[in-house]
């Protein structure tokens, strides 16, 4: 199958992507902004994460929470995300309120700054603050958010640092940040809008422009340091980090090929034989057969620039110590490295790419944000049609070469979580244990 | 608004209004029916090459006997580990050889297998459907397995205060004797008694196809979805199979706090609320609407106040758990300690002012408006289809709910969210289930005269 994609480019700099499907009265809207974690500066961690917060804290037009007001009763959903390198806006509304997002989106785009105030970044900076505890400090194994980059990405690279923040530098966050993070990147030449699903193919263009073409451009964004990193860790980096938990979890990473070049998608068909769904070695193995396991996964990070991770996740049964369950992962990784893939599992593995794909495309809003992803990252979203035959054409051979380029003892790095023992209140951070590696060559 | 900046910019566009909506009707569906009593519920959709079916058993987590919580879960989930002629690892890999997804569960009411794949492999996982329905093997090792794995999580909820809340919450609210103050995958001492035996005497007693019903949503010709389960489950004999009733009584008449101690936590989790409604009330849509304006959507009452006007909280909600009985009622959230008691009487007062005075018409608008306008973008697949009909069979709706639905979300008043929120919600009633530090709370709770407090610890015992 293959959607039919439109681009166009506004005298701005707006990047644009359309979709037509009118299968239902629905359509959606999906802004990247390609700002991320990765451009914060030194003693601001968190702050491309709280500015998300901001855009729903109103413009020139639109009072503090009233986006999400308006859209809610015109019968749509909403969110934003914020990510290493993009962060985006989105929602899906009846396609007779398609305007009304688009100009919900242009005001603030264009308009953001005469609605900032003290009080709203105070108010969003505690909110940020309990997601803050919600999502890391108060959840089991919880800071591996931020661990496994942190361990994954040398100092100065801009992975590195806690996507989420840290509490000091949440603090730290003023008005004036505000001002020059709205200049700097939230500018319509840094930026892409993806419409997709019910829309009129006649006015579509002109309504962007109406809305979105009285922006003027940005600056251009200040570039980004070398993310350049070798392809692999050099060694194998440990550490270990007690927490309030019940059973041992592993995370295992490796330096794999940047999403979307050839390499990668021979990457990901080894992490799904790895670890997606119950049919996958690690679950089979661990999970079933040797019964050491409780939970086994496998993912990708899909990061494009510098290095992508594939990542084992592998959570222990109760009995098993720390130390077993690292031993068990290794041994299944090292018979992968020493016996290689077979056909059989190369072929499960797209089928259920397959299927995920087209399951996927049946929402416009998973559509656009797709859209949205291949046109921020290689401005070509036409690379939506050819993800699946991209999957399709990956060999056994393929992933043996990643197997054995990148799964290998030179090219780990692993984060282990331990139950905290009884009455032992150390704080984690002087528990960490820093194995010493060779090369880091950043 | 600030009106004190100034943008260089001056083409600003005014708002724009919005023209009529495009009509909408939720997908067509038609019911059909096996001799041996197994019934179809088939919605064609061909939008994409992609089919969700669904099959529901009434063998849902009502169906445990005493003492033997978990086992209607346990049995579920044992479909996927092994026939008499493949064993689990075999199954697994035929399904995903052929890119579908299966997953088996038992909820309240029902246990439910669910498959989507694509169009093209219908057949084939049809065939497995009907094998790993009727031919499971029960095997020792995979009965013994699958316990372990929930003792394992029954361990983690333990270290894990948003799951240990909820499942705190069910315990203390209801009696004793009630299934639903036991969790539904079943306890430490419970998920231990289970055997082999008791799996097989409840698949015996309650799989039968005579009180199943195989949901199909996607890009199907429903003669031949017909046709294809008559191959597979046409032989198929058993006798009639009738879902129990439990009870959904509460535990206490008045309100009561429950704290449930973890010394370091750095965030309280916060649940006040009570037993519900059932699923089938004649007050479902002003009840429904009345707690999408208390709590339900992100610009409800209780959200912009903990979390826009006070900043106590990511996040706070409230929502009925719908089930055939008496399900809970409650506000949900995670605030710092030292707000805890101040995020609680906040609730208190929404809930107080919500039954003492009548919404606004905006607020009752933007609900109705909300649930009115959204409800397109709610079936946008054939999963999500394939849900809302399972919906229609669970709790034995008319077929023409979906249709009707939008109409009467329109037609509820101010008036009626009033009398829906005076009926059912019970300020005399609530119970408060905290789960975070009892030594920086509990001082403070205690002087905001809620009710007796009690302190627990992670696995309920009073300390």
């Amino acid at each position: 199958m293959r959607i039919p994609i439109e681009t166009f480019r506004l005298p701005n700099g707006l990047f644009v992507t359309l979709s037509e499907d009118h299968t239902a009265p629905i359509v959606a809207v999906n802004l990247w902004y390609h700002v991320g974690s990765a451009n914060e500066r030194e003693g601001r961690t968190g702050f491309a994460h709280l500015f998300e917060h901001m855009l729903f804290q109103g413009s020139a037009d639109v009072g503090a929470n009233e986006h999400f007001e308006l859209i809610q009763r015109a019968g749509g959903t909403l969110n934003g995300s914020t990510w290493l390198d993009r962060t985006n806006y989105f929602e899906t509304v009846p396609s007779n309120h398609l305007e009304l997002a688009l100009w919900l989106e242009a005001n603030r785009m264009g308009w953001l700054l005469p609605a900032m105030t003290q009080q709203k970044l105070d108010t969003q900076r505690d909110v940020v603050k309990n997601e803050r505890r919600w999502s890391v400090d108060n959840q089991p194994y919880g800071t591996w958010w931020e661990r496994l980059p942190a361990l994954a990405f040398p100092e100065e690279h801009p992975f590195h640092h806690s996507l989420i923040g840290s509490m000091s530098d949440l603090d730290a966050a003023s008005l004036e940040d505000i001002k020059h993070f709205f200049a700097t990147y939230y500018t319509p030449d840094n930026a892409v809008l993806s419409v997709a699903g019910d829309f009129d193919r006649a006015e579509i263009r002109s309504l962007i422009n109406k809305y979105f073409g009285p922006i003027p451009a940005g600056n251009g964004r200040p570039p980004l340091p070398d993310m350049a990193l070798p392809t692999t860790f050099g060694g194998w980096k440990r550490v270990v980090v007690e927490d309030d938990v019940m059973l041992p979890r592993l995370f295992l990473a490796f330096r794999s090929p940047v999403f979307g070049t050839k390499p990668y998608y021979a990457a990901s068909i080894c992490s799904a034989i790895l670890g997606l769904r119950k049919g996958s070695r690690l679950y089979r193995r661990l999970v079933r057969e040797r019964q050491v396991a409780a939970e086994a996964q496998a993912f990708t990070y899909d990061l494009v620039k510098g290095s992508d991770l594939l990542v084992i996740d592998v959570t222990g049964r109760p009995g098993l110590s720390p130390e077993a369950l690292e031993r068990e992962v290794a041994h299944e990784v090292d018979l992968l490295v020493r016996d290689g893939v077979t056909d059989e599992e190369v072929a499960r593995a797209i089928a259920l790419v397959q299927t995920e794909f087209i399951a996927a495309m049946q929402s416009a809003g998973d559509r656009a944000d797709r859209l949205s992803l291949y046109a921020t990252y290689f401005k070509n979203p036409e690379l939506v049609n050819e993800q699946v035959q991209q999957y399709e054409a990956v060999t056994a051979a393929d992933v043996n070469d990643i197997v054995r380029d990148r799964l290998g003892e030179d090219n780990r790095a692993s984060l282990l979580y331990v139950p905290k023992e009884e009455g032992t209140e150390a704080p984690t951070s002087s528990a960490e244990i820093a194995a010493g590696i060779g090369s880091e060559a950043q | 608004m600030n009106e004190s900046g100034t943008s260089v910019l001056t083409q600003r566009i005014p708002r724009p209004t919005s023209g009529a909506p495009r009509p909408y009707s939720f997908p067509r569906f038609e019911r059909a029916g096996l001799p041996n009593g197994l019934k179809l519920v088939i919605a064609p959709i061909s939008k994409l090459p992609i089919v969700t079916i669904t099959i529901l058993i009434e063998a849902g987590a009502v169906c445990d006997s005493p003492g033997r919580y978990g086992l209607a879960q346990l049995t579920a989930k044992l479909l996927l580990e092994g026939s008499t002629s493949s064993d689990g690892t075999a199954i697994t890999d035929r399904f995903e050889r052929l890119g579908a997804s299966i997953e088996a569960h038992a909820d309240w009411d029902v246990a439910a297998v669910t498959v989507t794949t694509l169009t093209e492999r219908l057949r084939d996982s049809f065939e497995l459907l009907g094998e790993v329905l009727r031919a499971p093997a029960f095997n020792e090792r995979e009965v013994e397995r699958l316990k372990n794995e929930r003792l394992a999580e029954l361990l983690q909820l333990r270290a894990e205060p948003r799951g240990l809340a909820d499942e705190m919450f069910s315990r203390f609210l209801y009696e004793s004797s009630s299934r639903y103050a036991r969790a539904d995958g079943g306890d430490e001492v419970s998920v231990r008694s289970l055997t082999r035996d008791a799996v097989v005497a409840f698949y015996g007693k309650r799989y039968s196809p005579n009180g199943m019903t195989m949901v199909i949503a996607g890009d199907v010709q429903p003669r031949e979805v017909e046709r294809l389960a008559g191959e597979v489950l046409g032989d198929w004999r058993g006798s009639v199979v009738v879902a129990p009733s439990v009870s959904d009584e509460a535990a206490r008449r008045s309100r009561a706090v429950h704290i449930v101690s973890k010394s370091d936590a750095p965030q309280s989790e916060l649940r006040i609320g009570h037993v519900g409604l059932p699923r089938r009330h004649p007050d479902y849509f002003p009840a429904m609407i009345m707690n999408a304006v208390l709590g339900g959507l992100f610009s409800s009452r209780i959200n912009l106040n903990l979390r826009e006007a006070h900043g106590y909280t990511y996040g706070a909600s409230s929502y009925f758990d719908w089930r055939r009985q008496r399900g809970p009622w409650v506000v949900a959230t995670a605030v710092a300690s030292e707000v805890t008691h101040s995020a609680a009487q906040e609730v208190l007062r929404e809930i107080e002012r919500v039954r003492t005075s009548p919404i606004t018409p905006d607020e009752l608008s933007l609900a109705t408006s909300y649930l009115d306008g959204v409800f397109p973008i709610r079936f946008e697949t054939t999963s999500a289809i394939a849900g809302a009909l399972t919906t229609l069979v669970v709790y034995d709706l008319p077929d023409d709910w979906y249709d009707e639905y939008r109409e009467r979300v329109r037609a509820v008043t101010t008036g009626d969210v009033l009398t829906a929120a005076e009926r059912h919600l019970h300020p005399e009633a609530l119970q408060m289930v905290v789960v975070g530090n009892a030594a920086a709370v509990r001082d403070h709770i205690e002087a905001m005269d809620f009710g007796p407090l009690k302190v627990y610890d992670v696995e309920g015992r009073p300390t």
